[in-house]
This record gives structure tokens, C-alpha cells and sequence, in this order.
């Protein structure tokens, strides 16, 4: 079966949803002849058009907005915030509007749009190309959160997000996208939103993890194997609203240990949640604390390397506290 | 039509712009008055205790019957804010089903008595407002202009606002890619000279907001309110531009907010009462009476009649509402998203 990066494989989606669906349509930043600044839609306007890939003004809020209007009145609207770090003048259409629509309207209206947010850091971002924005969007009812880490992934949970009758927001971790590559077949498969999937199985501990720290985790999880023999198993979340309890417990009841990585800064966020639903749901599976690696709590995230390198868990920092939780 | 028999001169020699004759002036009127009694006694419910909010109409009344004449509710869309009582009676909504709101109770059809009154969607007729947010509503108005251009649709999206949201970066921007893409977009400000309580030359330093249209490429238009012939002439010309596929137009209809923004406010705190005892000259329900008692469209005795139904209207709704219960405590967890993954399954 052939391999794709992560780009490629929602780029391909993309195409082959808004070739099965004449209402779905793209709106963004630069997506016209430029493709998008990732190439998401390179070639877009060529086959669809520019009425069916709208090249926008700079204005975050009313991407949003014009995409929820249009959501409400019977289209699919896919939209592309150009850098998570941008999404801040749309919050107010998308927790404040979008989330609330069909709650608000007792389901008079409902909105069915996919927000595609590129997010994360590792890219040398700086402050205002790196960073992680989940929590927000995790944290309010009335939407749905995913975050893909493969190919795969991105392929099933894309085609799930833009048919599902409700909004989404898509992040896709930029470092991700031409790191990753897998297989990702065009054969219309969908993954279902709100599950998490096993990525690597294992006995000791449990690692509870998304996005590009999959990857670092995958890579720490072999590093532990060989020099210690542990077995880690990584539970990839995929998606972060609403977050998959029943999977994380599970594999915490078989390894009695809970380890959660996450990119983003730690307080108030995903790895707070997920040590929340071990603790209230999983204590007496637990034979070690809950123990988390977060970065530290500062704007994430530096733009000069030594700096930025030392903010991101690295796959070694991971099996490091891999070792400590399999040792208490 | 109805034969003068008060004092009033008659000028039989009206000229009605294109679509509007002396019949659909009169329904109007008659909306206009049901809005006005329906309006004070919300009002009055508040301050029994029994309503817990409300932001009135009143002065908005000649624009909205106006702004809905003009449009075609069987197909077109309206995206209203809170301040369109009358707007929304105009566009077959009964006392009943607003009252229900005002008092929360069940079976209330915009949102369940979820959200403020004015929020949410009507079954019956396509308006809809999602928020308590000035200024959302106009990005999201040229959305839906936006999927009826796709699908090739003769809908016209009304959007309205007030001077207050004019101010909101969200203005600007829907207005600017409804001129882009020549959307059929209708943006209807109802400008009545205050945000809550900050005067209009704290919110802008131009005289008018039609002004800016010209930064859209749009046409902007800046009418009397409460000039209902007026106001429909211009609503109209818009409506039919976006109609024709001629693209947007924003319209100013120059009104006066006869009480406080809201129950909760008093705007004898930042109103003079010059200000105050001038805007009642400038009440839109007498004007539109004198102006159809003066064309012989309206007589003393079908006036009165009108009012007397209204106050009778609103007190059967009235009765009606106050003796449904809430809705029950369980509904507040459903609808959240279709099907139903929306807390997390360990909440």
C-alpha cells in the first residue's frame, strides 16, 4: 500500500470529499493559487474554482463567521485558519457562536463546518508560529476536537469531521506534516470522532498522548524497551472532545501506571483532564501517581534552537519519565 | 379605503412607491400597535418580577414593519438582534410565542427558553439571531447570503444592528467581503443614537454610518426611521438590488430608543431630559397614525379598533403564558450536539 506524509493525506481528503460533495467548499488565507501556506490546497483552484475555494481577506473572525453562516444555510464549510496562533479573533464565532448554534436554536439551525487549524511547535514558530491552542476548544460543549497524528488518522477523522453535523475543529500539528508518513488509502474509510486508539501495546506503563508527541512517545517507548525492557502502551487520543474515558482507563487498569505527554503547557490543560478522569475513575487500578510531561509554563515557545529544543519533550525526556513511573 | 371620519384634512393625493398600497400600510399599523402594547406589557411584567429581562422596540417600530414589508418572508432571511419585537410580529409571530420567551416557559419555540428573548429560530419563518454578542450576527448574515449564492437561490439575507454593533471589527469585515463577492446581503442598521448609554459621537467620528459604505463598495443609504414610507422606498431599492444579483447595500434608518437600553437600565443617568422630552415628538406610532389619518387611510374609530384588539391580544397572551409551566429541568441536557457524545463520558 502506498505511503503518504500527513499534508498529502488531507490534502487528498480534502480533494475527495469536495469532489463527492458538491457543498462542501474551502475558505482561507492564501488557499487559492497559492495552495495554502502548507500546500493543503495546492491545485484546489485549478479543478474546483475559485467559488468553491475562496481566497479570503485577512480576517479571521469573519472566516469563521461567513463559514457558520453559510454552515447554517445548508453547506459544508471547510475553513483554514492559516496558523493556530491566529485563531484568537475567531474565538468569539467559534466558542461564543458556532459551539452554541444547535444548543441555542433548541436544533433549529445546526452547523455542520470543519475548522482546520495548523498548530504546535518544533518548527523554529517562535512565539507566534508554534503554538498549541486545544484547550480552549476542548474545554467548551458543542464542539468536537480532533487531533490527528498519522496519516491514517488524519484521513479517517477528516472524512468524519467534514460529514459530521456539527462543528469541529481539525488541528494538524505542522511539525507532523512532513515528518509522518504512513498509509493512508483512498478507499473512503472514516475513523470515528471520539475514539482513542491503542498506538503501541504494552504491560508496564500507559502512556496517554497526541499529535506530534505520539511520535516522540512511540520513539521513547522503544528506547525503554531496549535499554529496560518496559513495555509502554500508548494511547493515542486522537480526539480531545470529547475525550475517549473508557479507552485511557482501560489500558490503566491492565498497567497500573499513568504517564500523560502533551506539547502544550500543563496547567489547566489535556493532561490535567486526563489525570482527572484517572483519579476520579482509575484510582484503584493506579500502582504509582499519575505523573504528566508537560512543557514549562512559559509563552511557548522560544525561536532560537537551543531553546525551543529544550521546551519540546523530547523522545529521551519522555523514556526518562517512563523509567522513573516504572520504578516506583 | 377606510373613510376619514375624524377632523384630519384628507390628501387622497398619496404616491405609494411599488409594492406598497394603503391596505399593506394599514397591517402594518395594526403590527405596529399589537408591538406597542405587547412591548409595555413586558414591561410591566418586568417590574412584577415576572419577566427578567427585556430591551424594548419602542421607536423601532415604523423601521422593522418597514424593513419586513420590503422583503419577501416565504423566502427570504432575517437575522435579527434583541431589540426586533416588532420585526418579528411583522413576520407572523404571535404575542404568544414572544411572550413565552420574555417568561421562559415551555414549549418556547426560538430556544426552548434557553436564551434571552429574541435568540434563537422560528420554525414557522426563517429568522434566527444565535447571540447576545453586538456585531456577530453580520458576518454570519453574509454566510448565509454566501450559501444561497452558491446554490443559486433569489433569498435575500436582512441583517440587522444597531449604531452599537457598527463599532465591532466584525462589521467591517462582513461588510467588506459582501462587497467582494456582491453577496445578496441587505445590512440594516436601526440607528438610535445610543450604545446603551454612550452617544454616537463617543462611537464614531463621522455623522453617519451609511458613510462607510463607500469603503465596501456597497451603497449606503441614510433614511428617517420613522418615515415608514421612506424607510420601505429604501429597504426596498436594496432589496431588490440584492435580489437582482447587484450585491449589497447598507441602510440607516434614523430612530430614536424611546426607553432605557434595557429593564435593567435608567437613561436618565446619561440621557438630558431635553434629549428625552425631544424624542417624543419623534415617536414613530402617532407619526405613521397621523400620516395614514391624513391620507384618509386610517379613521378614528378603525384606530381605536386596532388598539383595543391589541391591548386584547396581548391580554389573552398574557393569561395564556402565565399559566404555562418552565420547561422541565431534564431538557437542559439534551441538543447539545447531534447525537449524544457531547460531555465526556466521564462526566
Amino acid at each position: 500500500m502506498p505511503e503518504m506524509t500527513l499534508i498529502e493525506a488531507v490534502r487528498e481528503t480534502l480533494r475527495s470529499e469536495m469532489r463527492r460533495d458538491p457543498d462542501i467548499f474551502m475558505m482561507g488565507e492564501d488557499i487559492g493559487p497559492r495552495g495554502g501556506v502548507f500546500l493543503a490546497s495546492e491545485g484546489f483552484v485549478e479543478e474546483f474554482g475559485e467559488d468553491r475555494v475562496i481566497n479570503t481577506p485577512l480576517a479571521e473572525s469573519s472566516i469563521i463567521g461567513i463559514a457558520l453562516g453559510a454552515a447554517v444555510n445548508g453547506m459544508r464549510p471547510v475553513a483554514e485558519i492559516q496558523f493556530a496562533d491566529f485563531v484568537w479573533p475567531a474565538i468569539n464565532q467559534l466558542v461564543g457562536e458556532a459551539a452554541r448554534v444547535r444548543y441555542g436554536t433548541n436544533g433549529g439551525k445546526f452547523a455542520p463546518m470543519t475548522v482546520r487549524v495548523p498548530y504546535g511547535g518544533g518548527v523554529r514558530g517562535g512565539l507566534y508560529h508554534s503554538q498549541s491552542i486545544e484547550v480552549l476548544f476542548a474545554h467548551t460543549p458543542g464542539l468536537q476536537v480532533i487531533a490527528p497524528a498519522t496519516p491514517w488518522d488524519a484521513r479517517g477523522l477528516l472524512r468524519s469531521a467534514i460529514r459530521s453535523n456539527d462543528p469541529v475543529v481539525f488541528l494538524e500539528h505542522k511539525r507532523t506534516y512532513r515528518l509522518v508518513r504512513g498509509e493512508a488509502p483512498d478507499d473512503d474509510y472514516t475513523e470515528p470522532i471520539g475514539k482513542a486508539d491503542i498506538k503501541r501495546a504494552g504491560s508496564d506503563v500507559s502512556l496517554i498522548t497526541y499529535g506530534l508527541m505520539l511520535h516522540h512517545s512511540l520513539q521513547a517507548a522503544e528506547m525503554v524497551s531496549q535499554s529496560d525492557g518496559i513495555e509502554t502502551e500508548i494511547v493515542d487520543l486522537r480526539t480531545l472532545r470529547p475525550i475517549d474515558a473508557e479507552t485511557i482507563l482501560d489500558s490503566v487498569s491492565n498497567t497500573g501506571r499513568a504517564l500523560i505527554v502533551q506539547e502544550d503547557t500543563g496547567a489547566v490543560s489535556v493532561s490535567s483532564e486526563v489525570s482527572a478522569i484517572i483519579a476520579a475513575e482509575g484510582f484503584f487500578d493506579l500502582d504509582a501517581p499519575v505523573m504528566r510531561v508537560n512543557p514549562p509554563e512559559i509563552p511557548p515557545m522560544p525561536f532560537s534552537p537551543l531553546q525551543e529544543a529544550e521546551y519540546m519533550p523530547s523522545p529521551e525526556k519522555i523514556a526518562d519519565a517512563i523509567r522513573r513511573l516504572a520504578e516506583i | 379605503m377606510t373613510q376619514s371620519t375624524s377632523q384630519t384634512p384628507v390628501d387622497t393625493d398619496l404616491n405609494l412607491p411599488d409594492g406598497l398600497t394603503a391596505e399593506r400600510l394599514l397591517s402594518a399599523y395594526k403590527t405596529m400597535c399589537l408591538s406597542r402594547a405587547l412591548d409595555i406589557r413586558i414591561w410591566t411584567l418586568n417590574r412584577q418580577g415576572k419577566a427578567a429581562i427585556a430591551a424594548s422596540a419602542q421607536g423601532h417600530e415604523a423601521a422593522q414593519v418597514a424593513t419586513v414589508m420590503a422583503t419577501d418572508p416565504t423566502r427570504d432571511r432575517y437575522l435579527i438582534y434583541y431589540r426586533q419585537l416588532t420585526a418579528t410580529l411583522m413576520l407572523g409571530t404571535t404575542p404568544t410565542e414572544m411572550l413565552s420567551q420574555f417568561l421562559a416557559r415551555d414549549g418556547e419555540i426560538l430556544s426552548a427558553a434557553r436564551q434571552f428573548p429574541l435568540h434563537g429560530s422560528h420554525p414557522r419563518v426563517d429568522l434566527f439571531s444565535f447571540s447576545n454578542v453586538v456585531g456577530t450576527q453580520l458576518p454570519q448574515a453574509v454566510g448565509v447570503a454566501l450559501a444561497d449564492k452558491m446554490k443559486n437561490r433569489d433569498s435575500v439575507t436582512i441583517s440587522f444592528f444597531g449604531d452599537g454593533a457598527a463599532s465591532q471589527g466584525d462589521c467591517h469585515e462582513a461588510m467588506n467581503f459582501a462587497g467582494i463577492h456582491k453577496l445578496p446581503v441587505v445590512f440594516l442598521c436601526e440607528n438610535n443614537r445610543y450604545a446603551i448609554s454612550v452617544p454616537l459621537h463617543q462611537q464614531m467620528p463621522v455623522e453617519s454610518i451609511a458613510s462607510r459604505a463607500s469603503s465596501y463598495g456597497i451603497p449606503g443609504i441614510e433614511v428617517d426611521g420613522t418615515d415608514i414610507i421612506a424607510s420601505y422606498e429604501a429597504i426596498k431599492e436594496a432589496v431588490d438590488r440584492a435580489r437582482s444579483g447587484n450585491g449589497a447595500t447598507l441602510v440607516e434608518l434614523r430612530v430614536e430608543r424611546l426607553l432605557p437600553h434595557t429593564t435593567d437600565d435608567d437613561h436618565t443617568r446619561y440621557r438630558s431630559q431635553e434629549d428625552i422630552d425631544r424624542m417624543r415628538d419623534l415617536d414613530p406610532i402617532p407619526i405613521t397614525e397621523a400620516l395614514l389619518k391624513r391620507h384618509g387611510i386610517l379613521d378614528e374609530s378603525t384606530d381605536q379598533e386596532f388598539k383595543e384588539w391589541a391591548r386584547q391580544e396581548v391580554d389573552n397572551a398574557t393569561d395564556e403564558v402565565e399559566a404555562l409551566p418552565f420547561p422541565p429541568i431534564g431538557e437542559m441536557y439534551t441538543g447539545v450536539l447531534e447525537e449524544p457524545t457531547g460531555g465526556n463520558s466521564h462526566a
